[in-house]
């Protein structure tokens, strides 16, 4: 009877905990893999399982140390799990914050990262701490990630593994096959990012997850890269967003419209000499406060910056004019 | 082998190794309490104890399997596990663990009320330092809430549900650009697609109304039961709760404007000429269109119907008299 993975998961993990010296992988073969005869075939086989089986247990949390099995030969790999390390530090929890870890289960929509966090909070149970969420009156916040492509690109960040997808620029006809190097996701107004290392163009890039249009493939080996340190994923997606620098604005809004503006106003002032108007400061790249500011008609005119206004100027222009080309 | 689907070997081995420290730790535990702690069912609980009764240190080294009392177990229902000292501390956080625990709690400081945020924060600094110093055991994971993830007007929609009371709310129609103030009893909160709506009886317009949470501004809970406290909430996934009827547009989208096809659910689409696309829209109100065709402007023109496409232009050239003109009209 084949063992079930389970069952040769925990014994490998168990096997190689604590152990004293480096095992070697012919020992891990014949305690934990008999299933796999001696000969290529079943070489091969032992290879992949137990490849996968080291992935598996990293996974977990498992630390596994690589190192000579052999006191005076150094050419036999060896394996081991120093228990210290792969240990959870004691953390002791107040009631009050037991409970708010309770109610950090309830944030993730997206099913892997929920299910990581369920396991996180299963590891400080096995400690003993008693979480029940509804000490608290607090409303979790609930985080999506329906695109299709997050769950490979985490499980490929995790990993550090390359990928490759078709990917559609908004100014491109036709999709591009990109091979990047991803380093992290980041999520904002609603969208997430990739960012990464673009193999092709030998640069970081930044890609819209809604814009990948196919299949993420997973390509290569685990550990094949190393994001640079001290990366910030949110400050590199808004540096390579294909935005112009933010600006500060002075519009004025016609009263009782423009609330989208209102509301992230900076200053909101009635304008003494035209009744009836306010003057408002916002800030944002240009690009974005025009197709704000148009949305408003003749609600919302710019008075500066001068870029900002001519770019409105423009756009207007551009629009009547093809509505006479029309008649 | 999976009992269950999605319910992988390694999600199994990781279960057990939490589980077998809290068992190790109690000396015996009822199977239903273990169970209740770890928020799992006791079916659960005893196939994982199973396998762990087929595991130790392997054969062929010194050491025996670990010992779990299947009569106990089966008999009186309690867990008694033995020869386990091994594994008496659970694993440490896998990066992405420990990432989608630490951002949770990240996201949950940026949308608390104030007066909750010392306890979160207190919690996130416990888990970031298990975690590893300076975050190096954490992976790259970013979150910056939306105003809706983030609603301090959903709480007290909930709480205002749960306690059968009726809210006043500040609602904002962008069609007509204002923000107007009613009176609701709130039934029930429902997400379609990927909005939050509010199901309620408005007493303001004296109807049934379901209101998009992101443009709720604002929110208080009253002290005033609702009217019909049995009333249940509608189904709102059948998408009739558009207010008005709705109207076929046809956009000719530039590359620029294309994104629109992302944003809004689209009926039809063709290729149109010179890398344009052809979109057709169900709308309800008019004034969306003109404002949506302005923000993307110049880059989509209106094909049909013809009365919209004259409005619009009307509208751009109303906006850029204000610009020619250089003065305030003070209408």
């Amino acid at each position: 009877m084949v063992q079930p993975r389970a069952e040769r998961l925990m014994n490998l993990h168990i096997l190689l905990l604590g152990a004293k010296r480096f095992i070697g992988k012919d020992a891990i073969r014949e305690a934990c893999y008999p299933e796999h005869a001696r000969g290529p075939a079943g070489d091969e086989a032992f290879e992949r399982a137990f490849e996968r089986d080291k992935d598996a247990l990293r996974q977990i949390g498992a630390v596994i140390e690589v190192g000579s099995a052999d006191a005076f030969f150094d050419d036999e790999i060896g394996y081991r799990i120093p228990t210290e390390q792969t240990s959870l530090p004691e953390i002791r929890f107040e009631s009050d914050e037991a409970a708010v870890l309770g109610l950090a289960a309830q944030v993730w929509q997206q099913a892997t990262l929920a299910k990581a966090t369920g396991r996180a909070l299963a590891k400080l149970k096995g400690q003993g701490v008693e979480i029940d969420p509804s000490r608290l009156e607090v409303v979790a916040p609930a985080i999506t990630a329906d695109e299709p492509a997050f769950e490979p690109l985490w499980d490929a960040i995790s990993k550090r593994r390359q990928v490759s997808f078709p990917y559609q620029r908004a100014d491109e006809t036709q999709p591009t096959t990109r091979r990047v190097q991803p380093w992290g996701l980041a999520r904002s107004s609603g969208r997430w990012y990739v960012v990464g290392f673009d193999v092709d163009r030998g640069a970081e890039r930044v890609f819209r997850l809604s814009r990948i249009v196919g299949t993420v493939r997973l390509t290569g080996k685990s550990g094949a890269y190393d994001v640079p340190a001290g990366t910030d994923v949110r400050e590199v997606a808004r540096r390579l967003s294909p935005s112009y620098p933010s600006v500060r604005a002075q519009v004025r809004v016609r009263q009782g419209t423009g609330v989208g503006l209102r509301r992230r106003a900076e200053s909101v002032t009635p304008i003494a000499d035209h009744p009836g108007w306010d003057a408002l400061v916002v800030e944002g790249p240009v690009h974005e406060l025009s197709d704000e500011v148009l949305t408003y008609g003749a609600d919302v005119v710019v008075e500066a910056p001068r870029s900002l206004r001519d770019d409105v100027v423009d756009r207007l222009r551009a629009v009547v004019a093809a509505g006479e080309e029309a008649r | 082998m999976s009992a269950q689907t999605g319910d992988t070997a390694p999600d199994q081995v990781a279960r057990l190794l939490a589980l077998v420290p809290y068992l190790l730790a109690r000396g015996e535990v009822r199977l239903e309490d273990a169970a209740a702690h770890f928020g799992t069912d006791a079916d659960q609980i005893e196939r994982d104890l199973r396998l762990l009764f087929m595991t130790g240190v392997s054969p062929g080294l010194p050491g025996d399997l670990i010992e779990v009392d299947l009569e106990a177990l089966e008999g009186d229902r309690i867990i008694r596990v033995d020869n386990a000292d091994y594994l008496a501390r659970p694993v440490r956080f896998s990066p992405a663990e420990a990432t989608s625990l630490v951002v949770a709690l990240r996201t949950m400081v940026d949308t608390a009320p104030t007066e909750a945020r010392e306890v979160i924060e207190r919690t996130l600094a416990k888990l970031e330092e298990a975690a590893g110093q300076d975050g190096e055991g954490l992976l790259r994971l970013h979150v910056t809430p939306t105003p809706l993830e983030s609603s301090a007007v959903v709480p007290v929609l909930e709480s205002a549900l749960a306690h059968g009371h009726q809210v006043e709310i500040t609602y904002h129609v962008p069609s007509r650009d204002q923000e107007s103030r009613r009176v609701v009893d709130p039934r029930g909160l429902a997400r379609v697609e990927d909005l939050l709506y509010l199901d309620a009886w408005c007493h303001t317009a004296g109807g049934d109304r379901a209101f998009r949470v992101d443009r709720i501004v604002a929110a208080t809970e009253l002290d005033s039961p609702v009217a019909d406290p049995g009333a249940r909430a509608r189904d709102l996934t059948g998408g009739w709760f558009t207010d008005a009827e709705t109207t076929t547009v046809t956009l000719r989208l530039a590359p620029p404007a294309r994104w629109v096809v992302e944003y809004y659910p689209v009926t039809g689409q063709r290729p149109g000429p010179d890398g344009t696309i052809d979109v057709d829209l169900e709308v309800a109100s008019e004034e969306w269109v003109k404002s949506l065709l302005l923000r993307l402007a110049p880059h989509a023109r209106l094909l049909a119907p013809a009365a919209y496409a004259d409005a619009f232009v009307t509208a751009a050239r109303a906006a850029l008299r204000l610009y020619e003109a250089d003065g305030v009209d003070s209408q």
